[in-house]
């Protein structure tokens, strides 16, 4: 039983390989976090699975679709959302517009009835704002929903990208570095709400993380890459102690 | 202060926030219908060539303010709906049949020149744009037999329904209809998916994908609807001036039009009226203050765009959201008296963006 399947997966650009023939599988209900020193491959294999960039060869399979034939817009509905590692937020609007946004997958638009805005077009509106409320409860968000992005701390934008992509009813969660730029504290809210977002929620996360601190805490597998290759796979404690992976992060 | 106390998901929806606000908007609406009793007919064209401005800074706020294409070609779309409308009153069919059809011929124009713009973004798009811009306004002055060429061609009256309209009145509640049909479309669109879908194409492209949003449809679909609403002004343009030939759609105007809403604010829907006040009432001003100046400066030929110049400039340094930002500080500041502290809109130093994709 798997969810993601990854199958040898290479993206080279030009004459640079990022990432070399990776396989891997996700099963349903477990946190598999990728880990690796930095240009090991890890945001690429992320972009390849939300189709950002095409790969050179390999397939990407959820539940049972090949995601590398689907188009960047369409990945969303086939139920895989992503943060970025640089918040990629939409910052001259408010939170409450930031997570009305993730529910676009759900939206059926119809410029010409929203134009007129027909009483149709805002019983849509209000359901989905009740989506939306769910998941900003979920986040202990209420307190900034109508502030812009642009005047909102790092640690709570890091917080408003989480929920935008809960917004967008996932089944698998791709979080590219949840803990960049977080102090402790935050990062601890974080692993809380890692695990209540696959406890509580019942959502798959495949995530990258450098903090070995949180990936021990929350994730299920590990798997450790260098040099866009495949090092180790395994439970976090077994990660750790591979000869390779202390290889490639001190040197021998 | 006021604070809202919210209790209902559809107090976000509403058109106006308050029952105050929706009163000051009664009262303006009041105070337009009445004016061309009252003020004399100078003024009440200058009105209605604000509220034509305002239809067409609606259209291309709608695309640069909320969608982040920028558009140095609009005045191509004003000619393209100028001309349908004056070819077709000139054959007798009515504006009611004649402005959709000079709607749907801009916003045809509109996806032409959206092609482009799916490959290209920034100054890049500009330059699409400004060439796509020369090359109506050649199509206009050598395609004489539908265009009459170089030498123009006269509007006749507007013929709405059936009769002719008699009056100059008539023609500016007809030009305010519009403009306020115009802003509740772009508002209706801005609260609804389509018009977020907009907003998160303009603040990163990258995210909007991967929520969904199909960016080539977007950016085509905000084109064409740009595109149109400046058709609809354009019609009424023809109308307003009376005779039309290619010289009245440059690049000046184009460039009119993006001056209008920067200085307006950019991504607000106020900004395009202010915008469309302010672009209207300076050379108004400007003719006023001539007599004060000494005459070496009132006599230069290129005071106008001088001054527009230093004022944008201005703006761009120092209040980069426009005119509508100015209100919004000149409202807090009044709602708050007398807390209102000096350093509430002090913007925040964004921190650097080192991996953008794009």
């Amino acid at each position: 039983m798997t969810l993601l399947k990854v199958e040898n997966l290479t993206k080279k650009f030009g004459g640079l390989t990022a990432v070399e023939d990776v396989s891997f599988e996700v099963k349903p209900g477990e946190v598999y976090t990728l880990i690796g020193p930095n240009g090991a491959g890890k945001t690429t294999i992320f972009n390849m699975i939300s189709v950002i960039y095409p790969p050179t060869s390999g397939r990407v399979i959820f539940n049972d679709h090949e995601l590398h034939h689907v188009s960047p817009d369409r990945v969303v509905s086939y139920g895989v959302g992503r943060t970025f590692q640089n918040i990629e937020l939409f910052e001259h609007a408010t939170v409450l517009q930031n997570l009305l946004i993730g529910r676009h997958a759900h939206a059926k638009t119809n410029w010409f009835a929203e134009m007129l805005f027909l009483p149709s077009v805002k019983k849509r509106e209000l359901e989905h704002r009740e989506q939306v409320e769910k998941v900003i409860d979920f986040l202990d968000l209420q307190a900034v929903r109508e502030s812009l992005v642009a005047g909102l701390p790092y640690g709570v934008r890091k917080v408003v990208e989480l929920a935008r992509a809960l917004c967008t009813q996932p089944k698998l969660l791709l979080l590219d570095e949840p803990s960049s730029g977080l102090n402790v504290e935050e990062t601890d809210d974080m692993a809380f709400w890692i695990q209540d977002i696959k406890n509580e929620l019942g959502i798959t996360v495949l995530m990258v993380e450098h903090d070995m601190t949180l990936v021990s805490r929350v994730s299920d597998r590990v798997l450790a890459l260098n040099y866009g290759r495949k090092l180790a796979e395994g439970t976090p404690a077994e990660v750790q102690a591979h000869p390779e992976v202390i290889a490639a992060y001190l040197g021998q | 202060m006021r604070f809202i106390f919210k209790t209902r998901y559809e107090q976000d929806l509403q058109i106006f926030r308050h029952r105050v606000s929706a009163g000051w908007y009664a009262a303006l609406l009041v105070l337009l219908l009445a004016a061309p009793f009252v003020i004399p007919d100078y003024y009440r064209s200058q009105f209605v060539f604000i509220f034509i401005y305002g239809v067409c800074g609606f259209g291309l706020m709608l695309l640069s303010g909320f969608t982040g294409q920028i558009s140095m070609g609009h005045a191509a779309f004003l000619a393209v709906g100028a001309y349908t409308e004056t070819i077709l009153q000139a054959k007798g069919i009515p504006f009611v049949v004649s402005a959709p059809v000079a709607i749907v011929l801009s916003s045809i124009t509109g996806v032409i020149i959206g092609l482009p713009a799916l490959r290209l973004t920034g100054i890049y798009l500009a330059i699409a744009t400004l060439a796509f811009g020369s090359i109506v306004e050649e199509i206009l002055a050598r395609w004489e037999s539908l265009t009459g060429g170089n030498s123009g061609l006269t509007v006749p009256g507007v013929k709405l329904v059936m009769n002719k309209l008699d009056g100059e009145i008539e023609f500016y509640y007809l030009c305010l209809a519009c403009v306020i049909g115009a802003g509740f479309v772009v508002f209706n669109l801005l609260r609804s998916p389509t018009g977020r879908a907009f907003i998160a194409i303009r603040d990163s492209e990258v995210s909007a994908q991967s929520m969904g949003v199909n960016l080539s449809a977007y950016k085509t679909l905000s084109f064409a609807l740009s595109a149109g609403l400046t058709g609809l002004a354009g019609t009424l343009y023809a109308h307003q001036i009376k005779f039309i030939s290619p010289e009245q759609f440059t690049l000046a105007v184009s460039i009119e039009f993006l001056m209008m809403i920067v200085i307006g604010g950019m991504g607000s829907l106020h900004g395009a009226i202010f915008g469309s006040i302010f672009v209207i009432s300076l050379p108004e001003f400007i003719g006023g203050i001539k007599d004060y100046l000494p005459q070496a400066v009132a006599e230069q030929t290129g005071l106008k765009s001088t001054i527009f110049g230093v004022i944008m400039i201005l703006f761009v340094l120092f209040e980069p959201l426009g005119l509508y930002g100015r209100w919004i500080k000149i409202r807090t500041y009044f709602s708050m008296f007398p807390l209102y502290k000096k350093g509430m809109f002090q913007r925040q130093k964004a921190y650097q963006k080192s991996e953008r994709m794009r």
